[in-house]
């Protein structure tokens, strides 16, 4: 191994920016003659626009221009859009209400852009919007999930039952044949908590439309240009790809929060040009983070595990509504499904699974993919639902949960939900997390804090994801509008640096670091010598950006082949110099050498020989530097269990975490220190997910937790110090590497080892977010304790 | 309105409007963007500053009510082209990740290293209360200013 190489604990690069105040967020940007844009919002959860009045803001002092809905039909923009068609049972197409740039005729929840106004400071173009008069006529919302379906209005005035569709997987008479011959059947009801995404820096973008050139740029907070440029050219029609830049430079955190095509990044490119040209920037504030970053989770859920005597699950019945919010998010179809459903199995062989997902419009907004998306749905009601099995059969949950598991030598394994799990060893995962934890010492300690008056408990969770999106044949089948390749670009310099473009991107994740690891390992450079650059659509290959956990399973597989160019057309040009047989040399730590002798160049030798071809192979291109893309054969699927430890109190319903252990397998790793950094963020989105955050809306449909005042976001104080342990892993085999993915397994497996723990503790399953009040609540009521007084 | 301030140990002045906020002065007028904006309820405290040696929530004060006295910002932390060992330890513990949140959080952890050489684990996780982290889980924060206030102690020490 390089020094630096994959497997080492390397500092990050790009820290020393961020430690001194010197990073480049988009909202550090200020371009010349730049103008400032404010949205005007709707108030209303639902209602017709009857009339704006533009006069009172375009007199006030500073302003530009003030564009609405109108203007944006008359510059015939094209409508935001979801770009993955799902279809109903009965085959039929999801129905994808219009989305335009600015609301037209009706605005559909609290937070609807109704117009901007572009004005020659912030504070001028704030004060001018406070004069905007824009009259509605309120109609009644639909708010509550539960009753979308049977609600007295309409979201989409042509979508019946604010239905968008009814779509199933998995084969329901071999599900209905095992229930009927079950011995018992495990029922429950979920919901999955609405949360608000929260990356710490807001959005953000610059407009800037050049006339010289009719050309267009835009900075933004975007996990992947590529894709904004995409939508923004072929769907909104603002300017053609060639023409159109987009810059993500640092992003301060995305989450998912950030893949998505919004309109106000729309809106201040538009804008630039209606201005004249002046760079337009818009910077949002946190009240208005939360009501437009899309939201994610917010479910409804009736599950059903039917099992025989023994404990070993037969069949797993399962309906879900999920909420799509006003309009469909960028992804929005996707989540509640493809990226759901299929994740049913978990990590057990359960022969026969069913679910149906109907998703519905509500007055509130869009809900799209959030860390995990999906995935922490299902394995939250799959690893709830199988410690509920556990009680009523009165068996251990890890016992029940052994006698279950997929077997090592079962790998690759068909699951009855369309997956091809590649690897795996779930059980010795499982073992290896309960030494840890000590699981079979638990009686002592929870007697112990029973002397304290605390009633402790442990909960278990056993995850899987499905990451490295995707096989673009795939995912094409089931209705994917893209294919989800990625690519990269190796460039050596004259000097033996090397630059590495990829079309990820990073924001947060470390890429800069890791992919230099890679590079340093494949092309036996130093670790310094390699710098990675992403973000910008006029500089890097076109890529598909980072969500999904993708970017080393994808990216980087793309960044290996690239080098593996690299070597290939190094040995042609050693062989040239050595005067050996092309066949003959054999690359290794960054070294050409002939076969059984030590003549050899080194790369920086043929690099530069590539540059300065004076003597070298005849018809052989000059230059040293290689793009390639790779499309993934399947999926990755890290999985792990986590082991959670509570204490709570019975007079307050606090519930503290006091021990928590993750054990993952994320096959191969590169730099294990940011694979546990990325653990730790997700297990405190997962536990914030748990304990303190949910969105709520009341009756009209305004949202309740609208700010960092009201919505629970989890601070330090409310976290223990983790243990986290990248198992030995069960290597990949889509990717050379042999690399799963780490970003969302955090976020996705804590919950239920959360909840678990809570109901081991009281006797209750408490809905999230478990706060202290419900818990309080179901400690009044819980059979367990009151049969213990 | 004329004011006029040290930052980062040089005197500053600008005309700004009463209703400037000292975050958008350091940020607007002086290009001082390593002090982050992340709400507009105080709560986040990506743009905590010293004012006069004490850390304060830079979106919460007004620029006049910052003239005449001293500012720090995270881009006067580092002493000398030495890094802060605040600095240091965040990058060696890997307690950043976006790095959206981590002037705040250095500013902030710098004054409670000033008030409390020695913290415990918790006392660090209570003064954090008003820095939010979305990325890292607060871990490697935590124990990055553990170790910050260690190796100050021996600096300390060593001083004596």
């Amino acid at each position: 191994m390089a020094e630096k190489g994959i497997g080492a604990r390397v500092l990050r690069k790009e820290d020393l920016r961020f430690i001194s105040g010197r990073g480049h967020y988009t909202d550090d940007i200020n371009l010349p003659g730049q103008a400032y844009a404010v949205f005007v919002r709707s108030p209303h959860a639902h209602a017709r626009i009857k009339r704006i009045d533009k006069g009172p803001a375009l007199a006030s002092p500073g302003v530009l221009a003030v564009l609405d809905g109108q203007d944006v039909a008359a510059d015939r923009l094209g409508n935001l859009v979801c770009g993955w068609l799902v279809k109903s049972k009965d085959g039929s197409p999801m129905k994808m209400g219009k989305h335009p740039l600015l609301a037209q005729e009706k605005v559909r929840y609290v937070g609807d852009r109704v117009a901007v106004v572009i004005a020659e400071t912030y504070h001028q173009a704030k004060d001018a919007a406070e004069k905007l008069i824009v009259e509605y006529e309120e109609l009644p919302a639909v708010v509550d999930l539960a009753k979308a379906h049977d609600a007295p209005a309409l979201v989409h005035d042509e979508i019946p039952n604010n239905l968008c569709y009814d779509w199933e997987l998995g084969d329901k008479a071999a599900v209905d044949a095992a229930f009927a011959k079950a011995h018992h059947i495990t029922r429950a009801q979920f919901v999955n908590n609405r949360l608000v995404p929260n990356a710490i820096e807001p959005r953000a973008a610059i407009g800037h439309w050049d006339p010289g050139q009719d050309a267009y740029t835009l900075y933004m907070t975007s996990q992947n240009p590529h894709v904004h440029r995409l939508v923004i050219s072929a769907f909104i029609g603002i300017a053609p790809e060639h023409k159109l830049r987009v810059v993500a430079p640092d992003v301060g955190g995305g989450f998912g929060s950030k893949i998505f095509i919004y309109g106000e990044e729309c809106v201040v490119l538009w804008a630039s040009k209606k201005i004249g040209g002046r760079p337009v920037k818009w910077t949002a504030e946190r009240s208005e983070s939360f009501i437009t970053d899309a939201h994610g989770r917010d479910h409804v859920t009736t599950a059903e595990l039917a099992l025989d005597k023994e404990g070993n699950f037969l069949a797993l019945r399962v309906n879900t509504k999920a909420n799509l919010g006003a309009y469909m998010s960028t992804f929005s179809s996707c989540i509640p499904t493809y990226l759901y459903a299929t994740l049913l199995a978990g990590q057990y062989k359960t022969p026969a699974i069913y679910c149906d997902v109907q998703a519905y419009y509500t007055n509130t907004v869009p809900v799209d993919a959030y860390r995990g998306a999906g995935r922490p749905e299902a394995s939250f009601l799959l690893e709830t639902l199988v410690d509920q099995a556990a009680i009523e059969l009165g068996m251990d949950p890890a016992d029940i949960r052994r006698k279950n598991f997929i077997p090592k030598d079962a790998f690759p394994y068909q699951t009855p939900v369309a997956l091809v799990y590649d690897t795996g060893d779930y059980a010795r995962v499982f073992e290896e997390a309960l030494k840890i934890a000590d699981y079979y010492g638990f009686p002592a300690r929870r007697a112990e804090s029973e002397k304290r008056g605390k009633l402790r408990g442990i909960g278990l969770s056993c995850y899987i994801e499905a990451c490295g999106i995707a096989p673009s044949a795939v995912v094409g089948s089931l209705g994917a509008g893209v294919g989800l390749w990625e690519s990269a670009k190796v460039r050596f310099t004259h000097t033996g640096k090397v630059q590495v473009l990829t079309g990820t991107h990073t924001h947060g994740q470390g890429h800069e670091t890791t992919f230099a690891q890679l590079v340093a390992d494949k092309l036996g450079v130093p670790f310094e010598d390699v710098e990675v650059i992403h973000g910008d659509t006029d500089k890097t290959p076109v890529g598909m950006g980072t969500y999904g956990s993708r970017s080393l399973a994808v990216g980087g597989e793309a960044i290996v082949k690239a080098c593996e160019k690299i070597i290939a057309k190094g040995k042609k040009i050693a062989a040239h110099l050595l005067e050996a047989s092309e066949g003959d040399i054999e690359f290794k730590d960054g070294k050409f050498t002939v076969k059984g002798t030590d003549k050899s160049k080194t790369i920086g030798e043929v690099v530069f020989a590539a540059y300065v071809p004076h003597n070298y192979p005849p018809g052989l291109e000059p230059g040293m530097e290689e793009t390639a893309f790779f499309d993934p054969p399947n999926f990755t699927f890290p999985a792990g269990t986590y082991v959670c430890e509570v204490e709570v109190d019975p007079q307050t319903g606090k519930v503290d975490i006091v021990r928590f252990i993750a054990v993952d397998d994320f096959g191969n790793v590169v730099n294990p220190m940011i694979v546990e950094g990325q653990v730790h963020g997700g297990l405190v989105q997962g536990i914030g997910q748990a304990l303190l955050e949910g969105a709520r809306y009341d009756e009209s449909g305004q949202l309740l937790t609208g700010s960092y005042m009201d919505y629970a976001m989890p601070r330090a104080s409310d976290v223990p110090f983790f243990e986290v342990v990248t198992t030995q892993g069960t290597p990949a085999v889509a990717n050379s590497l042999g690399v799963k993915g780490c970003g969302e397994a955090g976020a996705i497996g804590a919950p239920a080892a959360v909840i678990n723990a809570i109901r081991n503790a009281i006797g209750v399953r408490v809905e999230m977010p478990a706060t202290p009040e419900r818990v309080w609540r179901a400690i009044q009521q819980s059979p367990m304790l009151k049969a213990a007084e | 309105m004329r004011i006029s301030m040290t930052v980062n140990g040089k005197p500053v002045s600008g005309d700004v409007e009463p209703r400037t906020l000292l975050v958008e002065f350091l940020r607007n007028h002086l290009g001082l963007t390593g002090t982050h904006v992340g709400c507009d309820t105080s709560q986040c405290g990506c743009c905590v500053v010293h004012v006069d040696g004490e850390s304060v929530k830079s979106c919460t004060m007004l620029a006049v009510q910052a003239d005449g006295r001293s500012v720090t910002t995270i881009e006067g932390l580092a002493k000398d082209g030495e890094l802060h060992p605040l600095q240091k330890a965040f990058h060696e513990h890997h307690g950043l990740q976006c790095g959206f949140c981590t002037p705040g959080m250095i500013m902030s952890a710098a004054d409670l290293l000033n008030r409390n050489p020695d913290p415990s684990e918790q006392e660090v996780r209570e003064w954090l209360e008003g820095n939010l982290c979305r990325c890292t889980g607060y871990h490697n924060i935590v124990k990055a200013i553990l170790a910050a206030a260690q190796s100050m102690r021996a600096m300390a020490r060593a001083a004596e």
